[in-house]
C-alpha cells in the first residue's frame, strides 16, 4: 500500500470512529456550524465531541503546521481528507473567518510570535475573528477607505467606522484595514492590523437585513487604542506598516476559495433534492414525472451547472496542487458559486409557491426557505460583487484591455 | 484520481495540437468544403493520423490500438474542435471503436479492430429515424427470416454514412417504437446492393447520409451483442460519443473564445480597444467561467468511461449538455463581439458556430440530456 492509500485508510477508520452520527447530515450551513469563539456554546454533545475528536488531532485546521495548530497535512493528504468527509458527509469540526481568511494571510505575512499568539486559538475555537474592510464610503472601491490610524509611540490610535461587519457583535478579535497614511496614493497608506473587540472605544450596533435577522454589524471605532507590543514585539500590525493592501488581497483570494466552494445548490438550507422536493409540492403526471416540464428543466440545468462547479473546485485545486496556482481563478469560482447558490434558492422559493412565501406570526424564521432565499442575495455582493468578480476575470485572466 | 491529464496525456495534448494547426487547420478544412470534395475530408490526412495511432485512440494494444482510452480520444477530439478538423475519427474511431471493442465477439474483434487502427475501414453508427436524437424510438425492421433477419427501414443523420465501410444499425427485433428493450444492433457492409445511401450536406460542411435499406439479408454473424438488447450497447456507445462531442465541442469554445478575446484586444472604436468596454468585459468574463466549468465536466466524463464505463452514462449526459451549452454562447458571443466581420464567410468563428450547432444536436441537445437526467433523477 502507498503512503497515500495507508493515508486513506487511516483516516476512513477514524472518521468512522470520531465523528458522531449526528453529524454526518451534509454540508454545513452558518445555522449549524460550530464558530467557537468566547461566547461559543455548542449546539449539541455531538457537535462537541467531534470538535474535541478533530482538535485532538490536529483536524480543525488540517494543513497547518503542527506548531501552530495543525496536523500538517500535505495538500494530498489534505484532499483525501475532505474526500473520506465528504464520502460520509461529516460536517467540518470547525469553521469561521479565522480558520478561512486570517489564518493563511497569517501564515503568509505573519510573524513567528504573531502565529504562535493566534493560530492556535484559532485552531483550538477559542477566538472569533470578524473582518473590517468595508465602510460606508469603501466598498468595491475597498482601498478608498479612510478610518485612521496614528502612530502613537507605545500605541495605535483608531478613529472611524467599518460597516457589513459580519458578526461584529458576537466576535472576540477583529481584523482590520486602517489608513496610516492619507497623503500616499491609495493603495499605499493602508495597514493591516489586528484588534481586540474589547478594546475600549469599540461599539457595534447591528443592521436588520431583508431576512429579517442580522448577522451584521456596523463597527465604530472612538479613540481605540491599539497596543503595538505585547512584549517587545510588535504584534498588532502584519506585513508592514503602509503594505496592508497586500495583506488584504491576499486574504481575499483566500476568502474567494472559501465563498467558491460552498457546494453551491445543496449546500444553502432547505430540500437537497431539488427534483424530488418539487414532485412532492406540485403533483406528478400520468407518467410519474414532475407535473412541469419548464421545472424539471431549470432544476436539471442547475443540477448539471452546480456538478460542473464542483468538478472544477476539484480541477482548479488539482491544479494548483501540480503547480499552477489558482490565482484570479478563484474570481471565476466565487462568481458560479454565488450566482448558483442564489439559483438554487430561488429555484426553492418557486416549486414552494405560496407556502415558502408564507412566514411565522414573529416574522421570517431564521433558517426557514424564505430566510435562506433572502439572505442568498448577499453572496453575489459580500467578499467582492459579481462585477467585481468580472472586472478581475476579465483583467487578471483575460488580460482585457483597460478603458 | 486527480482532475487533470497524466504527463502521458499532455504530452498526447501538446503533440495533436502541434500536427493540428501545422497540417489540419481551419483553411484546410475550408479547402475541403470549397473543393466540394465528396469524402468531406482528406483521405491523406486521415491516413496520417492512423499513423500516428490516433484511429486507434482507444483500442486495446493486442489489436493494434494504442490504447490512450476515453480521456486520450477526448484529448484528440479537443484539439480537433480548436482547428475544425473534419475526419472520419468520430465515426470510425470512436463509435465504431467502442461498439467492436465493448460489444463485438472475440471473432468481430479479430475482423474489425486491425482495420479501425490503421484507417482503412470506416465505419458509421446509424440510429435515428428523425430530426431530433430520439434513441428509443426505433421503427427500422429487423424481421426474422430463415436462419436470421431481413432488415428494412431508413435511418436519417447518419454521421460519415456515405463514405463508410460499415454501418452499425439500430433495428427492432421486437417491442414497440419507443420501446427501449427489443432492439438489436447489426454490423453490416454499407455497399449492400439492399443499401441506399444520400449524402445529406450539412450546415458545418460535414458529412451525414440518409439510409434506406430494402430486405437487406443478414445472419447471426452480423449481430452486435445481444438480440433485443441492444439498447444497452447502444446506450454505452452514444455515452463514448456524448462525452468525445463534448471535448470536441469545449476545444471549438475554446478556440472561438480565445480568437474572440484577441480581436476584443486589437480592435478600436470610439478611440479605445473594445475590449476595455464593460459591456463586453463582463459578458467575456462570464464566458471564460463556463468554459471552465466545460473543461472540468468533460474531463471528469472522459475519465468514467476508462475507469468505469458501465456507470458513465449519465455524466456523459451532462457533460454534453455543458458542453452544448457553453459551445452554443461560446460562438454565438463570437460573432456578436466581432461585429459585421463577425458574420462573413471569410471569417473563422461563423465556421465554428455552425460546426457547433450540428453537435449539438447530434446525440441530443442540453434540453435532450437535462431532460434524461430528470427523468433518471426520478423527476
Ligand atoms: C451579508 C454581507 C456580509 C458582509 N460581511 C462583511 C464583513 O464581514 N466585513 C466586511 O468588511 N465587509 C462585509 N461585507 C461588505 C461587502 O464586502 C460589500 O458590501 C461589498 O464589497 C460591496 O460594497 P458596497 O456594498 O459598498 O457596494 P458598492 O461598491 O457601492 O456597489 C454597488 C453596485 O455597484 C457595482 N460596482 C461597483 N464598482 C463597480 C465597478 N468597478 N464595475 C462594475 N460595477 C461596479 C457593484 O457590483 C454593485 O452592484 C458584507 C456584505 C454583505 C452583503
Ligand atoms: C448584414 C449587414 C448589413 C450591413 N449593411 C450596412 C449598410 O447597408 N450600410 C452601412 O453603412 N453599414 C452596414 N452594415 C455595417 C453595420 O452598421 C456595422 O457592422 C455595425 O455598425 C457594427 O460595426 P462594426 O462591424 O465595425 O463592429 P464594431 O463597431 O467594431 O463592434 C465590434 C463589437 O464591439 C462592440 N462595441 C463597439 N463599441 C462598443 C461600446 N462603446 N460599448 C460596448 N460594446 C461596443 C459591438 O457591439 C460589437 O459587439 C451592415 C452590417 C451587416 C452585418
Amino acid at each position: 500500500m502507498s503512503d497515500l492509500e495507508q493515508f486513506r485508510a487511516e483516516t476512513r477508520a477514524w472518521l468512522a470512529e470520531n465523528c458522531p452520527e449526528e453529524m454526518r447530515d451534509g454540508d454545513i450551513t452558518a445555522e449549524n456550524q460550530c464558530w467557537g469563539g468566547r461566547q461559543w456554546e455548542f449546539q449539541s454533545d455531538a457537535q462537541k465531541r467531534w470538535f474535541e475528536a478533530a482538535l485532538a488531532k490536529g483536524y480543525t485546521v488540517p494543513t497547518w503546521p503542527k506548531e501552530y495548530g495543525g496536523a500538517g497535512l500535505s495538500a494530498d493528504e489534505a484532499k483525501i481528507l475532505t474526500e473520506e468527509r465528504d464520502r460520509i458527509n461529516a460536517r467540518k469540526p470547525l469553521s469561521n473567518f479565522g480558520i478561512s481568511m486570517l489564518g493563511p494571510a497569517l501564515l503568509a505575512f505573519g510573524t513567528h510570535e504573531q502565529k504562535l499568539m493566534h493560530l492556535g486559538a484559532i485552531a483550538r475555537g477559542e477566538i472569533r475573528w470578524c473582518q473590517g474592510y468595508s465602510e460606508p464610503g469603501a466598498g468595491s472601491d475597498l482601498a478608498s477607505l479612510k478610518t485612521k490610524c496614528e502612530d502613537k509611540g507605545d500605541h495605535w490610535l483608531i478613529n472611524g467606522q467599518k460597516i457589513w461587519t459580519s458578526n461584529a457583535d458576537i466576535s472576540d478579535w477583529i481584523f482590520c484595514l486602517v489608513r496610516t497614511d492619507a497623503d500616499a496614493p491609495k493603495h499605499k497608506g493602508i495597514t493591516f492590523i489586528l484588534i481586540d473587540m474589547a478594546s475600549e472605544g469599540i461599539s457595534v450596533k447591528p443592521i436588520i437585513l431583508i431576512s429579517g435577522h442580522s448577522p451584521f454589524c456596523e463597527t465604530f471605532f472612538d479613540d481605540v487604542k491599539v497596543p503595538k507590543a505585547y512584549g517587545d514585539d510588535n504584534l498588532s500590525v502584519v506585513g508592514e506598516v503602509n503594505r496592508g493592501w497586500d495583506v488584504a488581497k491576499n486574504l481575499l483570494v483566500h476568502e474567494r476559495g472559501m465563498l467558491g466552494t460552498m457546494s453551491p445548490l445543496r449546500g444553502a438550507t432547505g430540500p437537497e433534492n431539488l427534483g424530488g422536493y418539487a414532485a412532492g409540492e406540485i403533483g406528478v403526471d400520468a407518467t410519474g414525472r414532475l407535473d412541469d416540464p419548464s421545472l424539471r428543466q431549470k432544476i436539471a440545468q442547475a443540477e448539471i451547472d452546480d456538478w460542473a462547479y464542483n468538478l472544477t473546485v476539484e480541477r482548479l485545486n488539482d491544479e494548483a496542487n501540480a503547480g499552477n496556482g489558482l490565482g484570479a481563478k478563484s474570481s471565476m469560482l466565487k462568481y458560479a458559486a454565488s450566482e448558483l447558490t442564489k439559483k438554487g434558492s430561488q429555484l426553492r422559493m418557486d416549486i414552494g409557491g405560496t407556502d415558502a412565501a408564507t412566514i411565522g406570526p414573529d416574522g421570517i424564521e431564521y433558517g426557514s426557505l424564505a430566510n435562506t432565499w433572502l439572505y442568498n442575495r448577499a453572496y453575489s455582493i459580500l467578499g467582492g460583487t459579481t462585477e467585481v468578480q468580472l472586472n478581475i476575470i476579465s483583467k487578471r485572466v483575460l488580460e482585457l484591455p483597460s478603458a | 484520481m486527480s482532475l487533470i491529464l497524466t504527463e502521458e496525456q499532455e504530452m498526447l495534448q501538446d503533440a495533436a495540437n502541434g500536427f493540428l494547426t501545422e497540417n489540419a487547420p481551419v483553411a484546410a478544412f475550408r479547402e475541403v468544403r470549397d473543393s466540394k470534395n465528396p469524402d468531406g475530408f482528406c483521405r491523406d490526412l486521415w491516413k496520417e493520423m492512423a499513423d500516428m495511432g490516433w484511429a486507434g485512440i482507444i483500442v486495446d494494444e493486442e489489436f493494434g490500438g494504442s490504447e490512450f482510452g476515453y480521456v486520450g480520444a477526448g484529448v484528440l477530439a479537443e484539439q480537433m474542435g480548436r482547428n475544425l478538423t473534419a475526419s472520419p475519427f468520430f465515426s470510425t474511431s470512436v463509435l465504431g471503436a467502442t461498439a467492436v471493442q465493448r460489444y463485438g465477439t472475440a471473432k468481430q474483434k479479430e475482423q474489425h479492430l486491425g482495420s479501425i487502427c490503421d484507417g482503412s475501414t470506416l465505419f458509421a453508427l446509424a440510429v435515428d429515424e428523425g430530426p431530433r436524437h430520439h434513441p428509443e424510438h426505433i421503427e427500422f425492421a429487423a424481421t426474422p427470416h430463415g436462419n436470421g433477419y431481413k432488415l428494412s427501414g431508413a435511418k436519417t443523420f447518419v454521421a460519415d454514412g456515405h463514405v463508410a465501410d460499415k454501418l452499425i444499425i439500430a433495428a427492432r427485433t421486437s417491442g414497440e417504437a419507443n420501446d427501449p428493450s427489443g432492439i438489436t444492433l447489426f454490423l453490416v457492409d454499407a455497399d449492400a446492393e439492399e443499401i441506399d445511401r444520400t449524402h445529406t450536406p450539412m450546415i458545418d460542411s460535414r458529412n451525414a447520409a440518409n439510409i434506406k435499406v430494402d430486405g437487406l439479408e443478414v445472419t447471426g454473424d452480423d449481430i452486435l451483442g445481444e438480440v433485443d438488447k441492444g439498447y444497452e450497447a447502444l446506450e454505452g456507445i452514444l455515452s463514448a460519443g456524448r462525452a468525445v462531442l463534448g471535448a470536441e465541442m469545449s476545444g471549438s469554445s475554446q478556440q472561438a473564445f480565445a480568437i474572440t478575446t484577441d480581436y476584443l484586444k486589437e480592435r478600436e472604436q470610439f478611440g479605445q480597444k473594445i475590449g476595455s468596454f464593460q459591456g463586453l468585459q463582463h459578458r467575456a468574463a462570464h464566458l471564460a467561467t463556463e468554459i471552465e466549468m466545460t473543461k472540468s465536466a468533460v474531463l471528469k466524463s472522459l475519465q468514467l468511461l476508462d475507469d468505469d464505463f458501465e456507470s458513465a452514462s449519465a455524466t456523459c449526459s451532462m457533460a454534453k449538455a455543458k458542453s452544448g451549452m457553453t459551445a452554443q454562447l461560446s460562438t454565438q458571443e463570437a460573432i456578436q463581439m466581432h461585429g459585421g466581420i463577425g458574420v462573413t464567410d471569410e471569417y473563422d468563428v461563423g465556421l465554428y458556430f455552425k460546426r457547433v450547432h450540428v453537435a449539438q444536436q447530434m446525440f441530443g441537445d442540453a434540453g435532450f440530456h437535462a431532460d434524461r437526467l430528470a427523468k433518471r433523477s426520478g423527476y
